[in-house]
Protein backbone atom coordinates (compact mmCIF):
# COMPACT_ATOMS: atom_id res chain seq x y z
CA UNK A 1 0.00 0.00 0.00
CA UNK A 2 2.86 2.32 0.81
CA UNK A 3 4.16 1.95 -2.75
CA UNK A 4 0.81 2.99 -4.21
CA UNK A 5 0.61 5.97 -1.88
CA UNK A 6 4.07 7.10 -2.95
CA UNK A 7 3.11 6.60 -6.61
CA UNK A 8 -0.07 8.64 -6.15
CA UNK A 9 2.07 11.40 -4.62
CA UNK A 10 4.22 11.45 -7.80
CA UNK A 11 7.30 9.58 -6.49
CA UNK A 12 9.37 8.47 -9.52
CA UNK A 13 11.01 5.56 -7.66
CA UNK A 14 7.59 4.20 -6.74
CA UNK A 15 6.53 4.56 -10.36
CA UNK A 16 9.63 2.64 -11.48
CA UNK A 17 8.72 -0.22 -9.12
CA UNK A 18 5.17 -0.32 -10.47
CA UNK A 19 6.46 -0.04 -14.04
CA UNK A 20 8.69 -3.08 -13.62
CA UNK A 21 5.88 -4.96 -11.89
CA UNK A 22 3.26 -4.29 -14.55
CA UNK A 23 5.08 -3.74 -17.86
CA UNK A 24 4.78 -7.43 -18.87
CA UNK A 25 1.09 -7.61 -18.04
CA UNK A 26 0.28 -4.36 -19.87
CA UNK A 27 2.36 -5.50 -22.89
CA UNK A 28 0.61 -8.88 -23.14
CA UNK A 29 -2.82 -7.27 -22.94
CA UNK A 30 -2.03 -4.70 -25.64
CA UNK A 31 -0.45 -7.38 -27.85
CA UNK A 32 -3.70 -9.33 -27.77
CA UNK A 33 -5.42 -6.32 -29.34
CA UNK A 34 -2.83 -4.88 -31.76
CA UNK A 35 -1.06 -8.21 -32.53
CA UNK A 36 2.31 -6.68 -33.36
CA UNK A 37 5.20 -6.94 -30.92
CA UNK A 38 6.96 -3.64 -31.81
CA UNK A 39 3.69 -1.68 -31.70
CA UNK A 40 2.76 -3.35 -28.42
CA UNK A 41 6.09 -2.25 -26.88
CA UNK A 42 5.55 1.37 -27.99
CA UNK A 43 1.97 1.37 -26.71
CA UNK A 44 3.07 -0.15 -23.39
CA UNK A 45 5.39 2.82 -22.84
CA UNK A 46 2.59 5.19 -23.93
CA UNK A 47 0.16 3.52 -21.50
CA UNK A 48 2.54 3.69 -18.55
CA UNK A 49 3.42 7.28 -19.44
CA UNK A 50 -0.29 8.18 -19.30
CA UNK A 51 -0.53 6.34 -15.99
CA UNK A 52 2.39 8.34 -14.60
CA UNK A 53 0.79 11.59 -15.71
CA UNK A 54 -2.51 10.57 -14.11
CA UNK A 55 -0.93 9.47 -10.81
CA UNK A 56 -2.92 12.04 -8.83
CA UNK A 57 -6.20 10.54 -10.07
CA UNK A 58 -5.37 7.06 -8.77
CA UNK A 59 -7.57 6.04 -5.86
CA UNK A 60 -5.17 4.53 -3.31
CA UNK A 61 -8.13 3.11 -1.35
CA UNK A 62 -8.75 0.60 -4.16
CA UNK A 63 -5.41 -0.97 -3.27
CA UNK A 64 -4.73 -2.44 -6.74
CA UNK A 65 -3.85 -0.52 -9.84
CA UNK A 66 -4.00 -3.54 -12.22
CA UNK A 67 -7.59 -3.02 -13.48
CA UNK A 68 -7.01 0.74 -13.84
CA UNK A 69 -3.87 0.09 -15.91
CA UNK A 70 -5.65 -2.48 -18.07
CA UNK A 71 -8.42 0.00 -18.81
CA UNK A 72 -5.96 2.69 -19.87
CA UNK A 73 -4.02 0.09 -21.93
CA UNK A 74 -7.24 -0.91 -23.74
CA UNK A 75 -8.03 2.73 -24.55
CA UNK A 76 -4.49 3.30 -25.82
CA UNK A 77 -4.67 0.18 -28.04
CA UNK A 78 -8.10 1.10 -29.44
CA UNK A 79 -6.96 4.72 -30.00
CA UNK A 80 -4.03 3.31 -31.96
CA UNK A 81 -6.30 1.12 -34.13
CA UNK A 82 -8.58 4.10 -34.73
CA UNK A 83 -5.84 6.65 -35.43
CA UNK A 84 -3.63 4.61 -37.70
CA UNK A 85 -6.35 2.44 -39.23
CA UNK A 86 -3.88 -0.21 -38.29
CA UNK A 87 -4.41 -3.50 -40.02
CA UNK A 88 -3.64 -6.69 -38.18
CA UNK A 89 -0.58 -8.14 -39.90
CA UNK A 90 -0.23 -11.76 -40.85
CA UNK A 91 0.88 -13.38 -37.61
CA UNK A 92 4.48 -14.10 -38.57
CA UNK A 93 5.93 -12.65 -35.39
CA UNK A 94 3.57 -14.27 -32.90
CA UNK A 95 2.99 -17.92 -32.19
CA UNK A 96 3.54 -18.87 -35.83
CA UNK A 97 2.67 -22.32 -37.15
CA UNK A 98 5.59 -24.74 -37.33
CA UNK A 99 5.55 -24.99 -41.10
CA UNK A 100 4.73 -22.57 -43.88
CA UNK A 101 1.09 -23.07 -44.86
CA UNK A 102 0.22 -23.73 -48.51
CA UNK A 103 -0.88 -20.90 -50.78
CA UNK A 104 -4.62 -21.56 -50.41
CA UNK A 105 -4.35 -21.50 -46.63
CA UNK A 106 -2.51 -18.17 -46.85
CA UNK A 107 -5.29 -16.85 -49.06
CA UNK A 108 -7.92 -18.08 -46.59
CA UNK A 109 -6.01 -16.41 -43.76
CA UNK A 110 -5.88 -13.17 -45.76
CA UNK A 111 -9.67 -13.28 -46.29
CA UNK A 112 -10.26 -13.77 -42.57
CA UNK A 113 -7.87 -10.97 -41.62
CA UNK A 114 -9.52 -8.64 -44.13
CA UNK A 115 -12.89 -9.42 -42.55
CA UNK A 116 -11.53 -8.74 -39.03
CA UNK A 117 -9.92 -5.49 -40.21
CA UNK A 118 -13.28 -4.29 -41.53
CA UNK A 119 -14.70 -4.30 -37.99
CA UNK A 120 -14.64 -1.03 -36.07
CA UNK A 121 -11.69 -0.75 -33.63
CA UNK A 122 -13.91 -1.30 -30.55
CA UNK A 123 -15.66 -4.29 -32.08
CA UNK A 124 -12.36 -5.69 -33.33
CA UNK A 125 -10.84 -5.48 -29.85
CA UNK A 126 -13.82 -7.30 -28.31
CA UNK A 127 -13.85 -10.00 -31.00
CA UNK A 128 -10.10 -10.63 -30.70
CA UNK A 129 -10.16 -10.73 -26.90
CA UNK A 130 -13.28 -12.90 -26.63
CA UNK A 131 -12.94 -15.29 -29.57
CA UNK A 132 -9.21 -15.54 -30.27
CA UNK A 133 -7.72 -14.97 -26.83
CA UNK A 134 -10.73 -16.45 -24.98
CA UNK A 135 -10.64 -13.80 -22.28
CA UNK A 136 -13.62 -13.89 -19.93
CA UNK A 137 -16.47 -11.48 -20.59
CA UNK A 138 -15.88 -10.14 -17.09
CA UNK A 139 -12.27 -9.11 -17.75
CA UNK A 140 -13.19 -7.62 -21.15
CA UNK A 141 -16.03 -5.67 -19.52
CA UNK A 142 -13.67 -4.30 -16.86
CA UNK A 143 -11.06 -3.34 -19.46
CA UNK A 144 -13.58 -1.50 -21.61
CA UNK A 145 -15.55 -0.02 -18.74
CA UNK A 146 -18.83 -1.57 -19.93
CA UNK A 147 -21.18 -4.25 -18.62
CA UNK A 148 -20.80 -7.96 -19.37
CA UNK A 149 -24.09 -7.83 -21.28
CA UNK A 150 -22.68 -5.07 -23.46
CA UNK A 151 -19.65 -7.30 -24.18
CA UNK A 152 -21.96 -10.18 -25.16
CA UNK A 153 -23.89 -7.87 -27.48
CA UNK A 154 -20.66 -6.70 -29.11
CA UNK A 155 -19.38 -10.25 -29.56
CA UNK A 156 -22.70 -11.24 -31.12
CA UNK A 157 -22.63 -8.22 -33.42
CA UNK A 158 -19.00 -8.90 -34.38
CA UNK A 159 -19.73 -12.55 -35.14
CA UNK A 160 -22.72 -11.58 -37.27
CA UNK A 161 -20.68 -9.06 -39.31
CA UNK A 162 -17.78 -11.51 -39.69
CA UNK A 163 -20.09 -14.31 -40.83
CA UNK A 164 -21.69 -12.01 -43.39
CA UNK A 165 -18.35 -10.77 -44.72
CA UNK A 166 -16.85 -14.26 -44.87
CA UNK A 167 -19.95 -15.70 -46.54
CA UNK A 168 -19.77 -13.00 -49.19
CA UNK A 169 -16.09 -13.88 -49.70
CA UNK A 170 -17.01 -17.56 -50.03
CA UNK A 171 -15.02 -18.58 -46.96
CA UNK A 172 -17.91 -19.40 -44.65
CA UNK A 173 -21.27 -20.98 -45.45
CA UNK B 1 -27.24 -17.90 -33.85
CA UNK B 2 -26.20 -21.26 -32.47
CA UNK B 3 -23.28 -21.84 -30.13
CA UNK B 4 -21.77 -24.23 -32.70
CA UNK B 5 -21.71 -21.46 -35.30
CA UNK B 6 -19.78 -19.24 -32.91
CA UNK B 7 -17.38 -22.10 -32.18
CA UNK B 8 -16.88 -22.68 -35.90
CA UNK B 9 -16.05 -19.02 -36.44
CA UNK B 10 -13.79 -19.08 -33.38
CA UNK B 11 -11.82 -21.95 -34.94
CA UNK B 12 -11.49 -20.09 -38.26
CA UNK B 13 -10.24 -16.98 -36.44
CA UNK B 14 -7.78 -18.94 -34.31
CA UNK B 15 -6.35 -20.67 -37.39
CA UNK B 16 -5.77 -17.29 -39.03
CA UNK B 17 -4.69 -15.47 -35.87
CA UNK B 18 -2.85 -17.68 -33.39
CA UNK B 19 -3.56 -16.49 -29.84
CA UNK B 20 -0.89 -14.19 -28.41
CA UNK B 21 -0.96 -16.00 -25.07
CA UNK B 22 2.50 -17.10 -24.05
CA UNK B 23 4.24 -14.30 -25.98
CA UNK B 24 6.37 -12.53 -23.41
CA UNK B 25 7.98 -9.10 -23.35
CA UNK B 26 11.52 -9.56 -24.64
CA UNK B 27 13.16 -6.50 -23.10
CA UNK B 28 12.91 -4.09 -20.22
CA UNK B 29 11.01 -0.97 -21.33
CA UNK B 30 12.14 1.23 -18.43
CA UNK B 31 14.99 2.84 -20.45
CA UNK B 32 12.42 3.79 -23.13
CA UNK B 33 10.22 5.29 -20.40
CA UNK B 34 13.16 7.28 -19.02
CA UNK B 35 13.79 8.72 -22.50
CA UNK B 36 10.12 9.61 -22.68
CA UNK B 37 10.23 11.29 -19.27
CA UNK B 38 13.37 13.17 -20.27
CA UNK B 39 11.77 14.47 -23.46
CA UNK B 40 8.87 15.89 -21.49
CA UNK B 41 10.98 17.86 -19.02
CA UNK B 42 10.75 21.61 -19.51
CA UNK B 43 13.24 22.89 -22.08
CA UNK B 44 13.83 26.44 -23.29
CA UNK B 45 13.90 26.50 -27.11
CA UNK B 46 17.21 27.58 -28.68
CA UNK B 47 15.51 30.57 -30.30
CA UNK B 48 14.56 31.97 -26.88
CA UNK B 49 18.19 31.68 -25.74
CA UNK B 50 19.24 33.56 -28.91
CA UNK B 51 16.77 36.37 -28.23
CA UNK B 52 17.94 36.59 -24.61
CA UNK B 53 21.59 36.77 -25.71
CA UNK B 54 20.76 39.49 -28.26
CA UNK B 55 18.92 41.54 -25.62
CA UNK B 56 21.82 41.14 -23.15
CA UNK B 57 24.34 42.20 -25.83
CA UNK B 58 22.22 45.24 -26.69
CA UNK B 59 22.12 46.35 -23.06
CA UNK B 60 25.87 45.73 -22.68
CA UNK B 61 26.92 47.75 -25.75
CA UNK B 62 24.23 50.44 -25.43
CA UNK B 63 23.72 50.97 -21.68
CA UNK B 64 22.10 54.29 -22.44
CA UNK B 65 18.85 52.58 -23.41
CA UNK B 66 18.41 51.11 -19.89
CA UNK B 67 16.84 54.29 -18.37
CA UNK B 68 14.56 54.58 -21.41
CA UNK B 69 13.48 50.95 -20.99
CA UNK B 70 12.90 51.40 -17.26
CA UNK B 71 10.85 54.54 -17.94
CA UNK B 72 8.61 52.65 -20.40
CA UNK B 73 8.24 49.67 -18.09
Amino acid sequence: MELLERFAAGDLDAFESLFRQYQGEVYRWILRIVRNTATAEDLTVETLWRIYRAHAQFDVAKGNCGPWMRRIATNVAIDHLRRSRHEIPLPDNLAAPAQQPPAEQLELRREILDAVNKLSPRLRAVVLLALVEEESYESIAQALGISENAVKVRVFRGVRILRKTLTQAGVHS
Amino acid sequence: MKETEIDELKKLLKDALPPARGVELQRDLWPAMLRRLDQRTFRVPWWDWTLLAAAAALLFFFPGIIPALVYHL
